[in-house]
């Protein structure tokens, strides 16, 4: 098992896991199959970042990576 | 170099900004597109920095639910257009900025036409497929583009050059397709509109004078109740 820093945005909030901050997963496991496996709905996922950089829903996931999964957002 | 009444004014701009800088301000032409939480904010601080020239987009009239926020909005000017309310509000803070309003809602027939002749435009939008729309006209007439967008307590800004990929690394390929986001389950909060508000003025600001960092392929994401701040890669 690894852990990663995993933060979920505005409405996506909800979805966080308790020790979202050190939150353990098995290596190598997608960011898709991270997202089915906290029951965010996908269709509400419009962003993807690892340590700072817009990744797709296929990055494998590795020790320490900081995760941000972001909802579409367009209010002005 | 302007006279005295234009040291006077600008005197707590000095020397975060150069009198030459100042100048080049007032000469500079902006486009705020839409009136809302966003761009009553950034109209205002753009017009106390001294850019000289603003062109302020919106077709809507305020409503009572636009009090929460909205800083061009009253309640005696609930009904009222919100362009007109800009250019009022401009011309009390400062009669040295020459302002347009169009109080009309801007598509694929007319956006190009209207932004044009401008030097950048800060889109203040509501809506994602306009955004994208927005995007094909500045790309055709060759000028950046100053992104902000809210949901509740969350915002993201961005700029767009005409060669830049742009709204599709932030909402895909599909997002021309999406009329709007979260913000419709979230509402706005005042302090996030004006806090994403204040960080395109600055983006704005910093494109005209070609200074500092500016947010180009990056995409700064704010969420307040946890205090995140990040700048995240796009490309």
């Amino acid at each position: 098992m690894i852990q990663i820093n995993l933060n979920l945005f505005a409405t996506l909030a909800k979805y966080r896991p308790e020790n979202a901050e050190s939150y353990e997963i098995v290596e190598g496991k997608t960011v898709e199959v991270l997202i089915t496996d906290l029951k965010v709905p996908r269709e509400q996922v419009k962003l993807i970042f690892i340590n700072g950089k817009r990744e797709n829903g296929s990055y494998q996931l590795k020790s320490g990576d900081r995760v941000g999964i972001f909802p579409p957002v367009g209010g002005g | 170099m302007a006279g005295d009444k234009f040291s006077d004014r600008y005197n707590r701009n000095f020397n975060t900004l150069s009198p030459e800088e100042q100048k080049r301000l007032g000469e500079s032409k902006v486009l705020v597109l839409g009136l809302g939480g966003l761009g009553g904010g950034v109209c205002e601080m753009l017009a106390r920095v001294g850019v000289g020239k603003l062109t302020l987009v919106d077709g809507d009239t305020f409503e009572t639910s636009n009090l929460n926020r909205q800083l061009l909005s009253q309640e005696h000017l609930i009904g009222r257009p919100k362009a007109v309310a800009a250019k009022d509000r401009i011309a009390a803070v400062n009669s040295e900025v020459t302002v347009t309003c169009i109080e009309k809602t801007l598509n694929e027939s007319n956006l190009y036409e209207s932004i044009k002749n401008q030097h950048i435009v800060v889109d203040c939008l509501d809506s994602i497929s306009t955004r994208f729309k927005l995007q094909d006209a500045a790309r055709q007439a060759s000028i950046p583009i100053v992104s902000g967008a809210i949901a509740g307590v969350t915002g993201q800004v961005t700029t767009i050059f005409p060669e830049d990929k742009g709204y599709e690394l932030i909402y895909g390929k599909n997002g021309r397709e999406q009329s709007n986001g979260v913000e419709t389950r979230t509402g706005n909060i005042a302090y996030c509109a004006l806090f994403v508000a204040a960080i395109q003025s600055s983006e704005c600001i910093k494109v005209i004078l070609n200074r500092g960092d500016i947010l180009r392929n990056k995409l700064l994401i704010a969420e307040l109740w946890t205090n995140t701040f990040e700048v995240m890669d796009l490309a």
